[in-house]
């Protein structure tokens, strides 16, 4: 099963631990913890279920392409780390 | 009168207290996060924006007891495939202001991209205003301050009428509801658009309403410092005449009104538009006493050289008693005055950017 990794960043606002989790795509992956934790849910997607802007996720070290549906896939050694994305000086 | 006074910085809240003549800062909570928007309630129940860069906006609650909780923050509903059209985003882009609703446990909040939204339940859910929402007019909002998204900076209650609602809306003008939010109408007659062509200029949906400010006491007074001018409406913000006695200069964003007072208004002009500074490099409040009929220039306590400080919407602040102001600047300049206006002083503290100054109300 895969791994949802989380910046250290969130601490400061809410728990945010490595989670193994269930699933095919970045969205079943990521919608496993959520339920779990739904707190965390506004802090990496929007209102519409897309990636935040800011935020970047990386599956295997290669960020997703669909930033809107989350269909990347992920195979059930993957790591999917959820990272802010660079962004100011 | 206050003796607390909340600041919303870039870096974090800053709650101040007075003591012994002098104000200084008592507690930092999110220190290091941009807080967009301040509520001290009633009841003693402190409700802060957060606008985390990455993360989204979030909401916080202090209980009077002074512990800090994380709200769930208002989110719109799941665009629907019709609404592939709509100009605006369906998502959260920042809680512009928060506003008690006259009613135990309501808040409103306006937001960008325009959103507006209302908790019965002090804060823990917040259904979108449908209504509002869904007018086709919303589609015609224009963005504010070089975004693409228009925000909702202001929302008056009637205190004699809770059903009774107006907002301030960068850009669309002030919209009217009188049945607590179940239907909306654009009211606004009488400003003007400088920066529309000919034809659409009195438009009503074009004003770039930068913020609202109503006489507590005498609720149809309803003062606005519009993007070009200032204006009074005394029908709550129906008709508006321009108070063309404004000086230094008619641009500027935040607005206080006397809240017994209906002749008694403070504005924080600056150079408009191009380049937003203060005139001359001089920081000062213009106060109308006679309902806008003529100002006085405050300076006293004021930085007067080379002080290019300004003043967003909701960084001017004014007190239950009417003698107690507050204001917060680009700068991270903070003043208050105990006097009406007439004299300011800094407490000790060089703070960050400043988007919102709230006294506390108990």
């Amino acid at each position: 099963m895969p791994t949802v990794l989380f910046t250290r960043a969130l601490e400061r606002f809410l728990p945010a631990p490595s989670t193994v989790v269930d699933g095919a795509t970045v969205d079943a992956a990521l919608a496993a913890v959520f339920a779990t934790q739904p707190a965390l849910r506004g802090y990496v997607l929007d209102d519409q279920g897309a990636l935040r802007r800011h935020v970047a996720v990386y599956v295997n070290g290669r960020l997703v392409s669909d930033r809107t549906g989350l269909t990347d896939p992920v195979g059930p050694r993957d790591e999917i780390y959820v990272f802010q994305a660079l962004s100011g000086g | 009168m206050a003796d607390r006074l909340h600041v919303a910085t870039r870096k974090g809240l800053f709650e101040l207290a007075r003591g012994h003549g002098t104000w200084e800062v008592a507690e930092v909570q999110f220190l290091g996060d941009p807080v967009s928007a301040v509520l001290a309630d009633a009841d003693g129940t402190v409700y802060a924006a957060l606008d985390l860069g990455h993360f989204g906006a979030k909401l916080w609650r202090r209980d009077p007891a002074g512990t800090w909780q994380e709200l769930a923050a208002p989110a719109f509903p799941p665009k629907p495939a019709d609404a592939g059209d709509d100009p605006h985003s369906w998502s959260l882009g920042k809680i512009w202001v928060l506003e008690a609703g006259g009613v135990a446990r309501r808040l409103w909040a306006g937001t960008m991209p325009g959103g507006l939204f209302r908790s019965d339940d002090g804060g823990q859910s917040w259904p979108l205003n449908d209504a509002l929402w869904h007018m086709p007019e919303r589609r015609r909002w224009a963005g504010v301050a070089g975004g693409e998204q228009p925000g909702i900076a202001s929302v008056l209650v009637d205190p004699r009428n809770p059903a009774d609602v107006r907002i301030g809306v960068s850009t669309a003008g002030v919209w009217a509801s009188t049945d607590e939010g179940l239907s909306w109408r654009n009211i606004n007659r009488g400003m003007y658009a400088e920066y529309m062509p000919p034809e659409l200029r009195e438009e009503p949906i074009a004003q770039d309403v930068h913020r609202l400010a109503r006489c507590d006491a005498f609720p149809e007074i309803v003062w606005c410092q519009h993007h070009n001018g200032v204006f009074r409406s005394e029908d709550a913000g129906a008709t508006w005449h321009e108070l063309t006695a404004i000086r230094p200069s008619k641009f500027g964003f935040a607005v206080a009104a006397h809240p017994r007072d209906p002749d008694t208004a403070w504005f924080v002009p600056a150079v408009k538009d191009e380049r937003r500074i203060p005139v001359d490099g001089k920081v000062v409040v213009a106060r109308t006493r006679d309902g806008g009929r003529s100002f006085e220039i405050l300076r006293k306590g004021l930085p007067q050289h080379h002080a290019y400080d300004l003043v967003w919407r909701h960084a001017l602040a004014i007190d239950a008693s009417g003698e107690r102001l507050a204001f917060g600047s680009t700068s991270g300049g903070l003043w208050i005055a105990e006097d009406g206006g007439d004299s300011w002083t800094m407490p000790e503290a060089r703070l960050p950017p400043i988007a919102a100054v709230r006294f506390a109300t108990s």
